[in-house]
């Protein structure tokens, strides 16, 4: 039965601690975040290639199971959706930093009767409608910024995800933002408490369900509608235009963001300035300890960041990831130093 | 093993204990050896059930301090503000068991007896065979045929149907209320039924296929018909059997994740309409362990695991309860 997972999970931790060293290879083990996994497991790989004698074995169990193995010390470097929080943060035997990797979206996509374009959101409708203040398609502030299609009449059918995922994360932080009333009665997290709707597992859960519900509306992470071409909304941006999310405009939200970059890097970068950002974006990260007693591991890890940060995201569109924008690549560089 | 087979053709064992050649022709004959590694695997049961409580218990101390009894009660599930309660769970996790039960049962039962009694060797044997395959198929299959099949189906044309008919009717009418999305307690019930329903039939046309002919001979003997000693003879002999897959269904049905997730709708409210979405404690798991990382919220999950341990414990106490009881009660009968 499904309590063993529990177990699964001990010998999980077992396994990672496990991870024996032969001599002149260098074995690091990481485990986190599953919304960059494609990405992670490419460069690892591609890393693995150019330098055979560093092999970086990562679980991707998601970014709460990162934060709690790097805690516990069982593996050499975790990966978040999330940023840690202070709480954290001051739970970690030792300090822990944060490095940007790539760029994540999130889009809004639903399934109206009768209507084939691509319909506008405003900031408040969006937060309206998984508040449960707006129910009907018609709604005033759905309507006045679409005009000229005919929305229906009919109860709206909110979806969300059922599990804990980097994608609500992106998607809360940014209802916080667009609306008090979010913040204060549900807030932002991987997973929240929400007022209304379904849940669907995973992308794949929430577009499904979407799809097949009349008159619903749910929110994907922009790598999947594109690599699946599901069609999503635009979403009005703090500048008032309405962007349609494309890997260009995540990037543009990054860099506008960028110069507020704090030095540990835990930044939201949702509702950037600037009238190309898209609203609904953020960083992964990397969680680095920032000491690393054994040296072979610490040459490894900041190689392996150095690399990542230039050559590495050259591979980032050909997996639907946006990239990093200069400033930030340039700020990180410079916080490699802080690692020994 | 070829060690219990020696046993049973070798003159019984020496049982001369002076010193280390007499236990090692001891040894050799089987015997010791399979009393030890049988009782230590009985006893690897044990320990295991032992652990997995242990763990539960530690681990869930955090939450069970903090909401103590309270967390049966209430009905929030907020993982932002620290605020747990497990009743939409449980109440989830009853109610689809109980539909899937409801459906599987009568079904199950019914074509174990055609299968049993009725049905020719030959088609009987085969249909088994069937059956014991779609025992094995993986959970994850059952909830995309739901996905798929059963919500579309729940969705335009079951549902509908149910909120117009037994949705007028009084008191039971109050569990066929709209809104009705496809996705809820009774999909994922209906799936559940689809999942156990093998379970119940598989063991049951065992249990029935065990009855000795000499009852039914008997019961024909004296007059009765064919459907006669089978509903009055041969299923009160074969009762406990039958109670038996029922709870194993159950336990099932209990403890399904991955295809009740897929069909539930993961709400976490409770509403008395069947058609309403709701959640399991098995899915509420699966679905947030991984991100998990409060260590009260963790802490409250992990009590999720030891609450649906207890119900398992509980019906199965049940269970036992009930088969010594139907025992005493069928023994004049059969």
């Amino acid at each position: 039965m499904r309590k063993t997972i529990l177990v699964v999970w001990l010998l999980l931790g077992l396994a990672a601690t496990a991870g024996a060293q032969s001599s002149g290879t260098v074995l690091l083990n990481a485990a986190g975040a599953t919304f960059p996994y494609p990405i992670y497991s490419k460069w690892f790989d591609v890393y693995h290639q150019q330098h055979p004698n560093i092999q970086i074995n990562y679980q991707s169990i998601g970014s709460g199971g990162g934060i709690r193995q790097l805690l516990a010390g069982t593996v050499d470097f975790g990966a978040s959706d999330g940023p840690m929080s202070d709480e954290q943060l001051g739970q970690a035997k030792f300090k822990i930093l944060h490095f940007p990797t790539v760029l994540g979206a999130v889009v809004p996509t639903y399934n109206v009767a009768g209507v084939a374009s691509e319909l506008n959101f405003t900031q408040k409708a969006l937060a309206g409608i998984f508040l449960g203040t707006i129910t009907k398609w018609n709604d005033q502030e759905i309507a006045s910024a679409n005009k000229g299609i005919s929305l229906p009449g009919s109860d709206i059918v909110v979806v969300h995800r059922s599990d804990g995922s980097g994608t609500s994360y992106i998607w809360t932080d940014f209802l916080s933002k667009a609306s008090d009333d979010w913040k204060t009665k549900v807030g932002k997290g991987t997973s929240v408490n929400w007022p209304v709707g379904l849940g669907g597992k995973g992308n794949e859960g929430v577009s499904g369900l979407v799809k097949q519900t009349p008159n619903s509306i749910g929110y994907i992470e922009l790598i999947y509608a594109v690599q699946n071409s599901i069609s999503y909304g635009m979403v009005q941006n703090p500048a008032g235009k309405f962007v349609k999310a494309d890997l260009a405009g995540v990037t543009a939200a990054a860099d506008k963001a960028s110069k507020e970059i704090p030095d540990d890097f835990r930044v939201s970068i949702t509702n950037a300035p600037g009238p190309a950002s898209y609203p609904i974006a953020s960083f992964t990260w990397l969680l680095i300890p920032a000491q690393i007693p054994d040296a072979a591991k610490r040459d490894a890890i900041t190689g392996f960041l150095k690399w990542m940060l230039n050559d590495g995201q050259n591979y980032n569109e050909g997996l639907s990831y946006s990239r990093l924008p200069k400033p930030v690549i340039a700020k990180e560089l410079n916080a490699i130093s802080q690692i020994q | 093993m070829s060690t219990t087979a020696t046993t049973i053709e070798h003159a019984p064992p020496n049982r001369d204990r002076g010193g280390a050649r007499a236990l090692i022709q001891r040894l050799r004959h089987g015997d010791e050896v399979a009393h030890l590694v049988t009782l230590t695997f009985a006893a690897g049961i044990l320990l295991l059930t032992s652990m997995l409580v242990y763990e539960l218990w530690v681990n869930s101390h955090l939450s069970r301090a903090k909401f103590g009894w309270l967390f049966f009660w209430t009905r929030t599930w907020d993982p932002i503000f620290d605020n747990f309660g497990a009743s939409p769970f449980i109440y989830g996790t009853l109610i689809t068991s109980i539909v899937s039960l409801v459906i599987a049962v009568p079904l199950g039962i019914a074509a174990a007896i055609f299968l049993a009694e009725l049905a020719p060797r030959k088609i009987s044997d085969s249909i088994s065979f069937l059956i014991d395959l779609l025992a094995a198929v993986p959970s994850v299959i059952y909830g995309l045929l739901g996905i798929f099949i059963v919500v579309p189906l729940m969705r335009t044309t079951i549902g509908p149907l149910l909120i117009n008919t037994l949705g007028h009717l009084p008191y039971i009418g109050k569990l066929f209320k709209p809104p009705n999305y496809g996705v809820g307690f009774f999909t994922a019930g209906i799936v559940l039924a689809i999942m156990v329903v093998p379970f119940i039939i598989s063991v049951s046309r065992e249990v029935l296929l065990t009855v000795p002919r000499d009852q039914r001979e008997a019961a024909l003997a004296l007059g009765a018909t064919r459907w006669e000693s089978t509903w009055q003879v041969v299923i009160p002999w074969a009762r406990t059997g039958i109670l038996g897959s029922i709870f194993l269904a159950l336990a099932r049905a209990l403890g399904e994740t991955m295809a009740v997730t897929m069909v539930i709708g993961n709400d976490p409210k409770i509403t008395a309409s069947l058609l309403a979405p709701g959640y399991t404690i098995a899915a509420v798991i699966a679905n947030e362990f991984t991100e998990a990382t409060g260590d009260l919220y963790l802490s409250a999950l992990i009590e999720l695991g030891l609450v649906l341990f207890l119900m398992t414990f509980i019906l199965n106490g049940l269970a036992r309860i009930l088969i010594v009881a139907t025992e005493r009660g069928g023994g004049h009968s059969s």
